[in-house]
């Protein structure tokens, strides 16, 4: 058992001899049940009784299975409870916790419980054995040849180092490669664009500025997204949602540069927050203030949509609108600076900061 | 699987008791509606709610309801005889103090009274007047619409109601109100006033038929039973709290159980 | 294998060694049992196994119930499976939950609506399912904490351990991976969030996202790549490194705590056949019996009530699981740094919470092993546990991570601090960057000097016995608690630990480390600190407690 106690010689694994001698195992003391005929009969009545309950309840998930419809519902506890649904549950749920419990007692209190105590050995393998082990390897090696011809161990591991290369290869259309045109095509551009309409959310319809309160909150999307389905319609929400507000233009900060991107004091601005792309729209009127409720990224709608609290770094952007000859918001453009969260190549240049003009 | 069932009611009986008393007050209320009163009993009722606004109101709002915007207390020129239903009768105001968010209490005036501050307000300016029930108690709604509510609702509301009108949290203190127990009438009046840091949603973008909506699938989908307790319908955080405690707990008392050895002979 | 001990030489379960002229009751079992052997040699195996000494603590099953869970959803994710659609697909809604009637959601939603409104059982399956996950996170890490406090980490267990971190961490990724295939409100949002992270990624973020989402977010892709994660890569890893994990069990043996008897060359418990076999075997059922009373009595992920995924949707309330709030609290309270390099965007203020805060976790628990063997000098094996009092160093820096741990995840409820104790949100979030910092510091001192007390405690039961709660007037008319002398069984408990020894080899930066790591034990009391203390005291005498104080600590020198 020397193995046991190799260590640092500044540190013994355990104490040479403890303070008080190990007086080994205790004695084992018997339980009720070992001695008292009656206490061992009614711990055997209680587990024959808890299997005796499996079938009942078993046949009771049936009956629930059959004759409760997957409708039915019932009134306890101040909740309206699935009725099947909680039946089911709880008829299999008991039956499985009382055969647990039945075996815990079996073990507990039928099974012998005297303790007993196994041998441990070291983890490694004894001497002889790896004295074995070191000469069939050497060997081993000795006939393979490889030590007079080394080439062929230096090709075999180049070889299959390099078929690492095939292996990441064949995963290179796992999606289309975000080069300078691909992205300028999908995240940094989205199907907004000039004389598109803005419209109401889910009831599409068009938003005419002169129907705009101030303190009214629109959460609208282009006109043209009717038209997209499935993958298409998501890609596209995802970046083209927009919170169009209404606010006193005398009580905000409109910059010179954007003087006509709003409409009287209504401004559009990016739904999807700059931070990791949640859909904000926690707009307190009368402080202007936007809230994520994601991750608490505060903007100012007041000032351009600059960040004044929070994790988000960059400023929301913002959509220039006007109106068609029919009084109804339309866009401008496209969004001048890509929407949503942070990427790599993305030129952080010509997003509005605070202060810009 | 596609054949229509009606839908279901539950909690029945209180929702219609709730119904049928709105819709007696709206009745009482479409009583005073001005178009339906000669003009001497308008002025009576108006110049009855100007004296009820000087004593109730006018200490913060100002007497011709003006406000005080640098104590952050609203003009109530523009807001209609709606915001002051929706502020009074649900106890909002008169509100104890300028600082924190008003919030519902006991109203104590009669509907009458109500009545008569809205009249005065709305004569200050413009603003949506008092709504008919039949501008936003649903009634005859296909599953289709109802559902079609439900996308609107979770578009536009439950950001900071959450997914059934349980209730937010809004920055500095604020909170948005759980939903569960608001009136149709007064969920329109809401969304059309905007009151405190609720925006406004006009009918412009949400016209009246959508509002029915809204309050329908709100009323539908409080009353869907639930597979067990809900737990708060709060979402994964209480969920998590509750398999720490019911589930890691329950099972760290069976295994001390299983492993006791219990009193010996 | 072990090598068969004494106990077992007598042993009338090996039925596949049973001669023909062995007495009846051996041989019933010889048949079916000859049979396989005759074709296996599976007895070869067996013998050595079914008499397996197991000790009996309700700590060492905590492991257990992360094993249990991960067989429960072993069993309701196939069931799952039979129904669930994963497809990006969009449909209108024609079945039988009438609030969602003819909204265009994913087939992947439809199907989960299906499963819980027209699938006899199928909404009491996924919630099963969603609570075995939830308990097989929490059941791992609670064990892994087990394993931390009692020093059951150190060799031969390290690659155990390691295992352990694997488990876990996949674990989440698996745990994930299932949360967002239903395609609701709030599985969508994560995703949201997952790819907002993975575009933080310097250099490679964008690249990383096109291949993940096959295109750009959320495309109709990642819902079939994260079910074959869910359903297959993940669970293949999973099974693969809890064999493995069970294997180094078996073979190690388990450790057990300190006791008369017990010694780091045995072990003392209980044989495999028949009370473990019973006592592990009830133990599932009663895992999966709660599971199941969970998932019937308690609603989880009310999917119905959240909505299809809609990019333009949120609500409030949008958490993950628990077991990612510490990344999303740590994401919360980041400041905003991001850099705008020519024309590049570096997002720091996503890239070290998301990326950097759970390589920092998973690489500081994977390392910890060797960074404390190094740090001891340590090279022996263990079997006997540590308390965790007289290891006061690692259990205070254990509790000093929890306590970040901690720091972090309340951190991802801010808002719900700010309802909850009506202070505002954004001095929350400003108190949490503070806290993350500053409470590891205090939880560390604060542990550190309730285990040096427990230490003390210790050395005052071995010398003066425990209290009695007698007190007895003395003839001059003071007061006295008397004490009982200990037996020497647990005198032997209380004083057998190790006690720690700085290295005197290694570099500086090691030496200094390991007096750290020794410094301010309480020592243990001595035989002859013993002899003198029962020489003092009589079975049932009154004791000086100040006394015996000042005697218990001079009596030691400091370890240092």
């Amino acid at each position: 058992m020397s193995e046991l106690d190799v260590r640092d010689a500044a540190t013994p694994p355990e104490p040479a001899a403890t303070p008080v001698p190990d007086p080994g195992l205790e004695e084992h003391v018997e339980r009720y049940t070992d001695v008292d005929d009656r206490a061992s009969r009614a711990t055997y009545r209680q587990i024959v009784a808890m299997l005796g309950a499996v079938p009942v309840l078993v046949v009771a998930f049936v009956v629930v299975y059959f004759a409760v419809p997957i409708s039915a519902e019932f009134a306890l506890f101040g909740t309206t409870w699935k009725a099947q649904h909680v039946l089911l549950g709880g008829t299999v749920g008991l039956a499985i916790l009382l055969i647990g419990m039945a075996l815990i007692q079996w073990a507990r209190l039928v099974m012998s419980d005297v303790e007993m105590s196994e041998e441990r050995h070291p983890a490694q393998t004894g001497p002889e054995a790896r004295a074995v082990l070191a000469a069939d390897t050497k060997a081993g090696v000795e006939e393979s040849g490889i030590k007079r011809r080394a080439l062929i161990g230096s090709g075999v591991a180049g070889g299959l180092g390099l078929l690492v290369v095939p292996a990441l290869l064949a995963l290179g259309d796992l999606g289309p490669w975000p080069t300078d045109a691909v992205r300028a095509k999908t995240i940094e551009k989205t199907i907004w664009a000039e004389g598109i309409r803005l419209v109401n959310d889910v009831n599409y319809l068009p938003l005419k500025a002169s129907e705009l309160v101030v303190g009214q909150l629109v959460n609208a999307e282009p006109e043209n997204l009717q038209a997209l389905h499935g993958s298409e319609y998501q890609i596209a929400k995802a970046k083209a949602a927009i919170i169009v507000v209404r606010m006193d233009p005398n009580s905000i900060r409109i910059p010179d540069s954007r003087k006509d991107w709003q409409v009287d004091g209504i401004l559009c601005y990016s739904k999807i927050c700059t931070h990791v792309g949640c859909p904000i729209s926690l707009w307190e009127q009368q402080s202007h203030h936007l809230l994520c409720p994601c991750h608490q990224s505060t903007f100012d709608l007041g000032n351009s949509g600059v960040v004044v609290f929070g994790p988000a770094a960059r400023s929301l952007p913002q959509l220039p609108i006007t109106t068609d000859a029919d009084g109804y918001l339309v866009a401008r453009s496209d969004f001048t600076v890509p929407v949503g969260p942070s990427f790599f190549e993305r030129d952080s240049s010509k997003d509005f900061k605070d202060g810009d003009n | 699987m596609s054949e229509r069932k009606p839908l279901r009611r539950r909690r029945g009986t209180r929702a219609f008791v709730l119904a049928a008393t709105l819709g007696l007050l709206a009745v009482v209320y479409a009583g005073f509606a001005p178009a339906t009163r000669s003009l001497a009993e308008n002025t009576e009722q108006i110049t009855q709610g100007k004296d009820l606004f000087a004593t109730n109101c006018a200490s913060c709002h100002g007497l011709g309801g003006e406000g005080l915007a640098e104590e952050g207390v609203p003009a109530l020129t523009n807001v209609g005889a709606a915001a002051v239903e929706f502020q009074v009768s649900t106890g909002r105001m008169p509100a104890p103090n300028t600082v924190s968010q008003p919030v519902p209490r006991e109203n104590t005036f009669t509907a009458d009274e109500v009545a008569a501050m809205a009249a005065y307000v709305a004569s200050l300016g413009t603003g949506p007047g008092i709504p008919n029930e039949d501008q936003y108690l649903p009634s005859g709604l296909t599953a289709e619409e109802i559902a079609e509510g439900g996308e609107l609702f979770r578009t536009n509301c439950s950001a900071c109601h959450n997914f059934k009108g349980s209730g937010g949290a809004l920055p500095n203190g604020v909170t948005a109100p759980n939903l569960q127990e608001t009136s149709p009438q007064h969920v329109w009046e809401a969304m059309r006033t905007g009151p405190g840091q609720m925006p406004v949603f006009a009918s412009g973008a949400i016209p009246d038929a959508d509002v029915k909506k809204i309050v329908a699938y709100l009323e539908q989908v409080n009353a869907q039973p639930s597979a067990g307790f809900n737990l708060g319908g709060l979402g994964p955080v209480s969920e998590g709290l509750w398999a720490w405690i019911a589930g890691i707990g329950v099972l760290v008392l069976f295994a001390i159980w299983i492993t006791t050895k219990g009193a010996r002979a | 294998m072990a090598k068969p001990t004494k106990i077992r030489e007598d042993s009338p379960a090996l039925a596949v060694q049973t001669p023909p002229e062995a007495p009846p009751a051996v041989n019933k079992l010889a048949p079916a049992a000859e049979w396989v052997d005759q074709r296996s040699g599976i007895g070869k195996v067996i013998k050595g196994a079914l008499r397996k000494i197991f000790p009996d603590h309700w700590s060492f099953l905590l492991g257990e119930i992360a094993l249990y869970s991960f067989i429960i959803l072993l069993l309701t994710g196939v069931f799952l499976t039979l129904w669930f659609k994963p497809s990006m697909g969009e449909v209108e809604y024609s079945g039988s939950y009438e609030l969602m009637r003819n909204i265009p959601m994913s087939e992947a939603f439809a199907s989960t609506l299906n499963i819980s409104f027209d699938v006899r059982g199928g909404l009491l399956m996924r919630q099963i399912h969603h609570w075995a996950a939830m308990l097989f996170v929490a059941a791992m890490t609670i064990h892994m904490l087990r394993v931390f406090f009692t020093g059951a980490f150190r060799k031969p267990r390290e690659l155990n351990w390691i295992i352990g971190v694997g488990l876990l961490s996949i674990g989440l990724i698996e745990g994930f991976a299932g949360y967002s295939l239903p395609d609701d409100l709030l599985s969508g949002t994560g995703l949201r969030f997952v790819d907002g992270s993975i575009r933080s990624i310097p250099i490679i973020g964008t690249w990383v996202e096109f291949f993940v989402f096959g295109g750009e977010f959320p495309g109709e892709l990642i819902i079939p790549r994260l079910y074959m994660v869910h359903i297959l890569l993940v669970p293949g890893l999973l099974l693969g490194l809890i064999s493995a994990h069970m294997a180094l069990l078996v073979y190690h043996k388990h450790t057990q705590w300190p006791g008369p008897g017990r010694t780091q060359k045995n072990v003392v418990g209980y044989p495999l056949f028949p009370v473990y076999a019973a006592k592990a075997g009830g133990f599932f059922f009663i895992v999966f019996g709660v599971t199941t009373l969970m998932g019937a009595l308690m609603q989880i992920n009310p999917v119905w009530l959240y909505g299809p995924y809609n990019p333009s949707q949120v609500t409030a309330g949008s958490q993950p699981d628990w077991y990612m709030g510490f990344v999303e609290g740590a994401i919360r309270i980041m400041p905003n740094w991001e850099w705008h390099l020519g024309s590049t965007t570096w997002s720091w203020n996503i890239f070290i919470p998301f990326v950097g805060l759970m390589g920092l976790l998973f690489t500081g628990l994977a390392l910890y092993p060797f960074i404390e063997a190094w740090v001891t000098g340590d090279k022996s094996e263990h079997h006997l546990l540590d308390r965790p009092r007289n290891a006061p160093n690692r259990t205070a820096f254990g509790v000093a991570c929890m306590t970040c741990y901690g720091m972090f995840w309340a951190a991802g409820g801010n808002d719900i601090i700010a309802t909850q104790f009506h202070v505002s949100l954004n001095d929350v979030t400003y108190f949490m960057r503070v806290a993350v910092f500053v409470a590891p510091v205090i939880a560390f001192i604060v542990t550190k000097r309730i285990c040096l007390s427990l230490q003390r405690r210790d050395a005052e039961t071995v010398l003066h016995g425990s209290p009695t709660g007698v007190i007895v007037r003395s003839p001059d008319g003071g007061y006295t608690e008397a004490h009982t002398p200990v037996s020497q069984g647990e005198a032997y408990t209380l004083t057998r630990h190790p006690q720690w020894t700085p290295v005197e080899s290694g570099g500086r930066v090691r030496q200094r480390l390991s007096r750290w790591f020794a410094h301010g034990q309480i020592a243990k009391p001595t035989a002859e600190d013993i002899e003198a203390a029962s020489h003092h005291a009589h079975p049932i005498s009154p004791v000086d407690a100040a006394a015996d104080e000042t005697a218990s600590i001079g009596s030691g020198k400091d370890a240092e």
